[in-house]
């Protein structure tokens, strides 16, 4: 189905499955433990055996002896893979890296060897027992010192490296009010909870991988290119997914190296990643530097602005697109942005939740309210008098829909705006300083094509199989709802079966736009398994009805059952788009607001009450919609206040590489979040009238923080993660 | 090698272990008990809580020979997707998950934490240390921070977990 129209009024509108706070239909199996995982696959394949990973212990440079001998010899050991031994390897489309390391090495952690053992123990004892030789080379590992020489990079994503419109330079130099400021995020790691993990067994020159992917084709494609044989041959499985946040985007070593000790031990193999491999052997969002220069008139109207971003990355890596939404959020006839990249030479930098959009705004977001401050103008009311509703690069290109006024008005009256003290640093509570913070959200719709099958048999039972995967997002309801809106069935009549190679390629989840393309697939797919159903019938009248079961048209009424008789019925479609995304502008907005209070004599940061406000279309189910928000604002906090990858800037790798180290928030630092969603639907976007909103909720979260700690300290702290060693010594006098 | 055994939601069982085996690979390896999950296998995320004799534990963080007769109860033990136990229950209702891999042990570790204040053990955060703990927001927050969630489910999680507490006091 090709969507090229705006949506009329189709079944979805119905809104009887659609649209409402529905339990998860998978949240039986999760809360039970018994939902399969991928590394917990006993039951797919006999005679498993263990793989071990061995990292590099050097950043860069190469190997000059490997020896296995001794690692080869000892108990239960059945293979020792390295890239020497496992024959010709490509490099996959999607990675910088190559997943196998040696004798080249590209970065610390690159895997270069695989122990298969009898035993977990064994192939871990052995694993220690491989001796490596290296020849260090010298590398780059320090962002600020390679800035300098950073070139011009144009990215894969959410590009071009330069943009411009009117004279920024002439509007900022004659601009009466100006901010110039410099701001930094650090590298940052996605931490799933679910290790990357895989299963591989072959069965002659066929390969099967019940692996934890977010994107089933891309990690098809590229399993199939790295081992030089037919994508035909692959088949890649992975219904449960224990987390992702783009860093199960791609095909990554653990599954690669279990396809390979299994073609080695001549027996399934399954490997894990050791958690303190992962944080160097994976990618992570890359740090970025920004500079952001605003000009405005005294009334507070932006006559300028301007967006730099500096970010590191390994040759042919992506520069991490930190300048887009300014291209988009607020009006202003003159404007620049620039990313440039740097050589690195610390692991793969690679999309984390919101990549470009989320240390964008965390940069933007605290220089809006720094120029507010300037103004001063209440930050909300500076946001608003520069609102567009129009790409202010392309004013002829209105926005599909942008409520971004009516999220910060709604917002504000939920959160009692009214009584925060605009001067900072001056509302106790005890020994406390309480700010408060606003931020907007923005981050873009995107569409994908997406495909899907659906099936109806003799019980009335509607079976949806799509290659989507849920990676927590809620993707099994979510396509259950559609499926049953489209069918005119409850949803316990609905079977959802996700994240196979062997199904239709959807979308897959990755960039907030999973939601919306995957379930606009099973949408298409059933209104031709609808035609089936009503030709099969010999009902040709428009007015044909998917209602309690039944199909309807006149005086007739069929079971859905009946109709689909012994043999059942079939269909499968994907959606496609034509240029609606180009007509208009989609995206996604919001507002965060956010209270903290920080200890006078300590410095001690606590987060108080956050909210968020979203306008992101049709929100399929408010339930699990509201749990990707609250979850991304729980990921942007620790952004704001903890989370950042320590380079050693002499070895060349992050060292707080482990859940111990590398901090992100626990139970204790998150307070209740409210979220509201905005009724809104947007017919431009999809016959769904969705957008994404699993992103949106980490856009801006970080710079609500930032800015809440300075309306109650006063202190401007313009370097992420804002820890308290940063305020401590510029704390307002204690009475 | 050695042998070992121990009680496992109700069942003896008894196994040959390589004596460096984890009381979590011997659940999730050796019994095909996967519902305990593995996070980090070094005592930093909480997804591999079990309860040994009502107590709960990280299980990547003992080995299994040092269980002899222990009493395990894992998230298998305490209901089934048919017969959910009411704090499963609770967490389906408020959404208190998405991924679920941190689930299974936020559940064990809410079930043992209610037991702890009930049993009147004080945390980091009781003001009175001699006084009963009391059951609030911030006791259960301090109590269930040794349960990292990514997914950031945290507010859902506690309503779950207070909705339970509430109807169990
Ligand atoms: S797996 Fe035991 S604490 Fe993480
Ligand atoms: S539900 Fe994914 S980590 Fe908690």
């Amino acid at each position: 189905m090709k969507f090229d129209a705006p949506a009329t009024f189709n079944p979805i509108d119905r809104l009887k499955v659609v649209g409402r706070p529905t339990d998860r239909i998978d949240g039986p199996l999760k809360a039970t433990g018994t939902a399969p995982y991928a590394y917990e696959r006993h039951d797919v394949v006999p005679n498993q055996a263990y793989g071990y990973v061995v990292g590099s212990a050097i950043a860069k440079g190469r190997i000059a002896s490997i020896d296995l001998k001794d690692a080869a010899a000892a108990p239960g050991v059945l293979a020792v893979v390295t890239a020497q031994n496992a024959g010709k390897l490509d490099k996959g489309e999607f990675n910088v890296a190559r997943l196998f390391g040696g004798p080249d090495i590209q970065h610390y952690h690159q895997a270069i060897a695989l122990v298969v053992a009898e035993t977990f123990e064994q192939a871990r004892a052995a694993a220690q027992l491989v001796r490596v030789d290296y020849v260090p080379a010298k590398g780059a590992f320090d962002l600020a010192a390679a800035k300098d020489a950073a070139i011009k990079l144009e990215p894969s994503f959410g590009g071009p490296a330069d943009t411009a419109a009117g004279d920024f330079a002439g509007a900022f130099a004659k601009a009466p009010v100006r901010l110039d400021a410099t701001y930094s995020t650090p590298d940052q790691s996605h931490a799933m909870m679910e290790p990357h993990a895989s299963i591989a067994a072959w069965d002659g020159d066929r390969l099967t991988v019940w692996t934890s992917n977010q994107m089933i084709d891309w990690g098809t494609t590229d399993m199939a290119k790295t081992l030089r044989i037919g994508k035909e041959k692959v088949r890649l499985v992975s219904p449960y997914i224990g987390g992702g946040f783009g860093g199960k985007l791609f095909l990554r070593a653990d599954a690669l190296l279990a396809a390979l000790g299994a073609r080695a031990a001549k027996r399934p193999v399954k490997v894990a990643l050791p958690r303190p491999l992962m944080i160097n052997n994976t990618t992570h969002r890359p740090a970025t530097i920004q500079r952001i220069r605003i000009g405005a008139t005294k009334d507070g109207k932006i006559a300028a602005i301007g967006h730099e971003s500096w970010s590191g990355n390994l040759p042919g890596g992506d520069p991490e697109t930190a300048v887009g939404q300014t291209r988009l959020l607020y009006a202003g006839k003159n404007r620049m942005t620039a990313m440039r990249t740097a050589h690195l030479d610390l692991a793969e930098g690679n999309a984390m939740r919101a990549p470009g959009e989320a240390p964008g705004m965390m940069a933007l977001e605290i220089a809006i309210d720094e120029m507010a401050e300037k103004l001063n103008l209440d930050p909300i009311e500076f946001r608003i008098r520069n609102d567009t509703q129009v790409d202010p690069e392309h004013p002829q290109r209105p926005f599909s829909q942008r409520q971004l006024i009516e999220c910060l008005r709604i917002g504000s009256d939920r959160f009692g705006w009214s009584k925060r003290n605009p001067a900072p640093g001056k509302t106790r509570d005890g020994r406390w300083l309480v700010g408060l913070g606003v931020a907007a959200a923005f981050r873009n719709n995107l569409l994908a094509p997406s495909g899907a099958r659906v099936r109806l048999d003799d019980r009335g039972i509607v079976t949806v199989e799509t290659d989507m995967t849920d990676i927590g997002t809620g993707s099994y309801t979510i396509i259950a709802q559609t499926a049953a809106e489209m069918m005119g069935v409850s949803l316990d009549k609905v079977v959802v079966r996700l994240g196979d190679s062997a199904f239709p390629v959807s979308c897959g989840s990755g960039g907030q736009f999973g939601a919306n393309n995957s379930t606009s697939g099973v949408y298409a797919a059933c209104v031709k398994l609808r035609e089936a159903v009503a030709r099969k019938l010999g009902f040709n009248s428009p007015d044909v009805a998917f209602v309690d079961g039944e199909v309807r048209s006149g005086n007739r009424s069929v079971a859905l059952a009946e109709a689909a008789g012994e043999r059942g019925l079939a269909a499968e479609d994907a959606i496609e788009y034509g240029e609606l995304d180009k007509t208009y502008q989609q995206s996604t907005f919001g507002a965060h607001f956010v209270e903290v209070a920080v200890d006078a004599a300590t410095a001690e940061i606590r987060l108080r009450r956050m909210l968020a406000v979203c306008a992101a279309g049709r929100i399929l189910n408010p339930k699990s919609a509201r749990s990707q928000v609250i979850g991304a604002m729980t990921m942007g906090a620790g952004a704001a206040l903890m989370e950042e990858l320590v380079v050693d800037k002499r070895r060349g790798f992050f060292v707080n590489h482990d859940l111990a180290g590398y901090e992100v928030p626990v139970h204790a630092d998150i307070p209740h979040q409210d979220v509201i969603f905005l009724d809104e639907t947007d017919p431009i976007s999809s016959p769904m009238k969705a957008k994404g909103v699993g992103e949106l909720g980490i856009c801006g979260v970080g710079a609500a923080v930032a800015n809440a700690i300075y309306n109650a300290t006063g202190v401007r702290v313009r370097d992420y993660p804002i820890t308290l060693d940063k305020l401590l010594d510029r704390l307002p006098e204690m009475a | 090698m050695a042998k070992v055994s121990f009680v496992v939601n109700g069942e003896a069982r008894t196994l040959d272990l390589d004596t460096r085996t984890t009381l979590l690979d011997a659940l999730r390896e050796h019994l095909h008990l996967t519902g305990t999950k593995k996070g980090c296998d070094h005592g930093q995320c909480g997804a591999c809580t079990v309860m040994v004799d009502g107590r709960r534990i990280n299980s990547c963080l003992t080995l299994a020979v040092m269980h002899e007769g222990d009493d395990i109860t894992t998230i298998e033990g305490l209901g089934t997707p048919q017969k959910l136990h009411p704090m499963q229950a609770a967490f389906v209702k408020h959404d208190g998950y998405q991924c679920g891999y941190c689930t299974p042990g936020q559940i064990c570790s809410a079930v043992a934490a209610l037991d702890e204040i009930k049993a009147g053990i004080p945390s980091h955060v009781s003001a009175d240390l001699t006084a009963p703990p009391q059951l609030t927001a911030i006791e259960l927050r301090e109590r269930m921070s040794g349960n990292i969630c990514r997914c950031g489910a945290y507010s859902n999680i506690l309503d779950a977990i207070a909705e339970v507490a509430g109807r169990t006091s």
